[in-house]
C-alpha cells in the first residue's frame, strides 16, 4: 500500500530568496507530482506602467527583480527602439558598447549567484561563501560604472545614462583579471569533483523533447542541447561583433545545468574584456523625445534566459499595453517534469536548477496543511539534500581506500 | 522554401492581413477560429519556440497576439486574433498542443476574463483566491 504524503515548499522558505510554494506529493522517497502556486510577488507592474511616462517606464522595469535588473529595462527600451526604427539605427556607438558591458557583467554575478545557492543545496557550503565573496568585485564593477551596485538606472531610450570613465577602464580590466583565477577554481571544484559528479549527474533531467514543449529558455535549454541564446539569434547591442560562443550540453541534468552557467562566466569575461577595449568615443545618448504610435517587441537573454517585453503605444508620452515575459515563467513551469520521478531528497536542487526568479515571474506556490499530512518543513529538506551529499562523500572516500 | 514563404502558402486562406514593420518582426491576423491549426503548424511543422502571447482589450475587441519565434533567423512572428464579443469572450486554448501555453493562458483569462476552450488546468495563477469573481485587472472597463 502506497502512502502519499505533500511536502511543501514554501511559500516563505528560509533558503529561497523570494516567496514560492511548492507542493510535492510523496510517496516513499520518491515525488510522484507537484502543484506550483505563484502570485506571491505579484505587483501589477503591467498595468502600472500604463501610467508612465516612457522614460520612468524604464525604473519601473528595473525593479522587477534585483539580480536581473539590466534585462528588464535592456528588453524595454529595445521594444521602445523597436517602434523607432530598431536599436542600430537609433542608439549611438558608444552606448552600444556600455550596454553589452553592463547586460554582461550581470550575466557574471548572477551566476555565481546561483552557484552559490546550489553549493549551499547539496551541502557544500564553502562553495556558497566562495561564490557569494568573488561576486563582490562584480558588484563593485557595477558600482563604477553606474554608480550602483543593483537597480543600475542606466538604460534610457536612445542611449545610456553615464559613460565609462577612461580611468576606470585599467581598474575593470584588472578586476576581470581577478576574477578569473576564481572561476578556475569553480570550473575544477565542480567539473573534477566526484562528489559533486555523483550528486548532480542524472539528477532532474529535462529531456530534449520536454525542454522544446515547455518552451524553457536560457541555461536551462541549453543544458538540454536546445541551441538557443538571443545574443546570437537576434543580436542586440555590440553582440554580434564580439568572438563568443554559445555553451551547449547534452544531457539536460543539473551538472550540465552548472556546466552551462560555469563556462557562460567565461564568454562573459572575454565579451567585456572586447567591448573595453574597441569602445569608440562619442555621445552616449540620442536624446528621444517622441514615440510615435505601434508595437514593438524587445528582448534580451537575461542570465536565465530570453526576456521579452511587447510595448503598444498610441503617439502619447505612455505604452498603452506593456507585456512583460520574465524567462522564469517559462523555466519553473518545467520543474513539473524535471522533478516528478526524482527523489526527495533531490527536489531542492532540483527546483533550483532553474535558477528560478520569482519577482521576474510575479508567481508563487501555496501550501495548506490538512489533518493526517505529515508536514516537513524548509530545513528537514535541506538537510536530507546535505545528508546525501555526505553519504556519497563517504562511499566514495570509502571506495577509493580512504 | 524559407519559413515566410511556407507560411504564406500553407495559411494562405486564413490570413487576413501581413505587416512587416520593421526588420526581424512579422505580424500576421487570423480568425479567433483558425488559431488551434496555426499555432499547430506553426509549433509542431516549423518548429518555432512559442515565446508568449500577450493580450489586450481594445475597443474592437479582445485581441491577443501569439509571438512565435523562429530562433534559426531571429524573426518573431505575432499572430494576432481578435475576438469581438466583449460580453463573453473565448477562444480555442492551445494548451492541449504543447504545455509550455498553460501558464499564460491561466494568466489571460484571469487577467483579462478570457475563456480558453479546451484548457485542461484553467485556474488562477497570480491572483489570490479570495479575489472577487468578474473583476478582471486588466480590462480598461470593468
Amino acid at each position: 500500500m502506497s502512502h502519499k504524503v505533500i511536502v511543501p515548499i514554501g511559500p516563505y522558505h528560509p533558503l529561497q530568496e523570494e516567496p514560492e510554494f511548492f507542493r510535492l506529493y510523496v510517496e516513499g522517497e520518491k515525488v510522484v507530482d507537484i502543484d506550483i502556486i505563484i502570485g506571491y510577488n505579484h505587483r501589477g507592474i503591467e498595468k502600472l506602467s500604463e501610467s508612465k511616462h516612457f522614460d520612468q517606464v524604464a525604473f519601473l522595469v528595473e525593479r522587477i527583480c534585483g539580480i536581473c535588473s539590466s534585462s528588464h529595462p535592456y528588453a524595454y527600451v529595445l521594444a521602445v527602439e523597436d517602434i523607432l526604427g530598431g536599436e542600430a539605427k537609433v542608439v549611438p556607438e558608444r552606448a552600444l558598447y556600455i550596454r553589452t558591458v553592463v547586460d554582461e557583467l550581470q550575466r557574471i554575478h548572477s551566476h555565481l549567484l546561483w552557484l552559490g545557492l546550489a553549493g549551499h543545496f547539496i551541502g557544500y557550503n564553502t562553495v556558497w561563501m566562495w561564490a557569494w565573496k568573488y561576486r563582490e568585485p562584480v558588484l563593485d564593477m557595477f558600482e563604477m560604472i553606474t554608480g550602483n551596485r543593483n537597480n543600475y538606472a542606466m538604460f534610457k531610450v536612445g542611449g545610456v545614462r553615464r559613460d565609462i570613465k577612461d580611468e576606470d577602464i585599467p581598474v575593470l580590466h584588472k578586476t576581470l583579471d581577478e576574477l578569473v583565477p576564481a572561476l578556475n577554481m569553480f570550473k575544477g571544484a565542480v567539473m573534477d569533483d566526484p562528489v559533486i559528479r555523483a550528486r548532480l549527474k542524472r539528477v532532474g533531467v529535462l529531456t530534449k523533447e520536454q525542454a522544446i514543449e515547455w518552451c524553457v529558455l536560457g541555461p536551462t535549454a541549453r543544458a538540454s542541447g536546445v541551441d538557443i541564446d538571443i545574443r546570437r539569434d537576434e543580436p542586440y547591442g555590440v553582440c554580434d561583433r564580439l568572438d563568443w560562443k554559445v555553451i551547449i550540453e547534452k544531457d539536460g541534468d543539473i551538472f550540465a545545468k552548472t556546466v552551462v552557467r560555469i563556462l557562460e562566466m567565461y564568454e562573459s569575461l572575454r565579451m567585456i574584456r572586447q567591448c573595453l577595449d574597441a569602445m569608440p568615443r562619442g555621445p552616449i545618448d540620442a536624446d528621444i523625445k517622441d514615440v510615435p504610435a505601434g508595437e514593438g517587441i524587445g528582448r534580451v537573454e537575461a542570465p536565465r534566459g530570453e526576456c521579452l517585453h511587447y510595448i503598444k503605444t498610441d503617439g502619447t508620452n505612455r505604452p498603452i499595453r506593456h507585456k512583460i515575459r520574465a524567462p522564469s515563467f517559462m523555466n519553473v513551469a518545467s520543474d513539473k517534469v524535471a522533478a516528478v520521478g526524482g527523489t526527495i531528497s533531490d527536489a531542492t536542487i532540483t527546483l533550483a536548477a532553474v535558477d528560478p526568479c520569482y519577482c521576474c515571474t510575479e508567481r508563487v506556490v501555496v501550501l495548506k496543511k490538512a489533518d493526517n499530512q505529515k508536514v516537513m518543513n524548509g530545513w528537514d529538506l535541506i538537510k536530507l539534500s546535505q545528508e546525501k551529499t555526505e553519504q556519497l562523500r563517504k562511499a566514495l572516500g570509502d571506495a577509493r581506500g580512504k | 522554401m524559407d519559413t515566410k514563404e511556407r507560411i504564406k502558402e500553407r495559411l494562405k486562406a486564413n490570413i487576413i492581413s501581413w505587416d512587416e514593420p520593421f526588420p526581424r518582426r512579422i505580424y500576421f491576423s487570423v480568425q479567433p477560429k483558425d488559431i488551434f491549426d496555426t499555432a499547430r503548424f506553426l509549433f509542431k511543422e516549423l518548429g518555432l519556440r512559442f515565446a508568449i502571447a500577450s493580450g489586450m482589450e481594445t475597443p474592437q475587441g479582445f485581441e491577443i497576439l501569439y509571438h512565435f519565434s523562429d530562433d534559426k533567423t531571429g524573426i518573431m512572428y505575432s499572430v494576432r486574433v481578435l475576438i469581438e464579443d466583449k460580453q463573453s469572450p473565448q477562444i480555442d486554448a492551445i494548451t492541449p498542443l504543447f504545455p509550455g501555453a498553460e501558464w499564460i493562458e491561466r494568466e489571460m483569462w484571469e487577467m483579462l476574463g478570457i475563456n480558453f476552450v479546451g484548457h485542461p488546468n484553467l485556474k488562477r495563477l497570480l491572483l489570490s483566491e479570495d479575489w472577487p469573481e468578474g473583476n478582471y485587472p486588466l480590462r480598461h472597463t470593468t
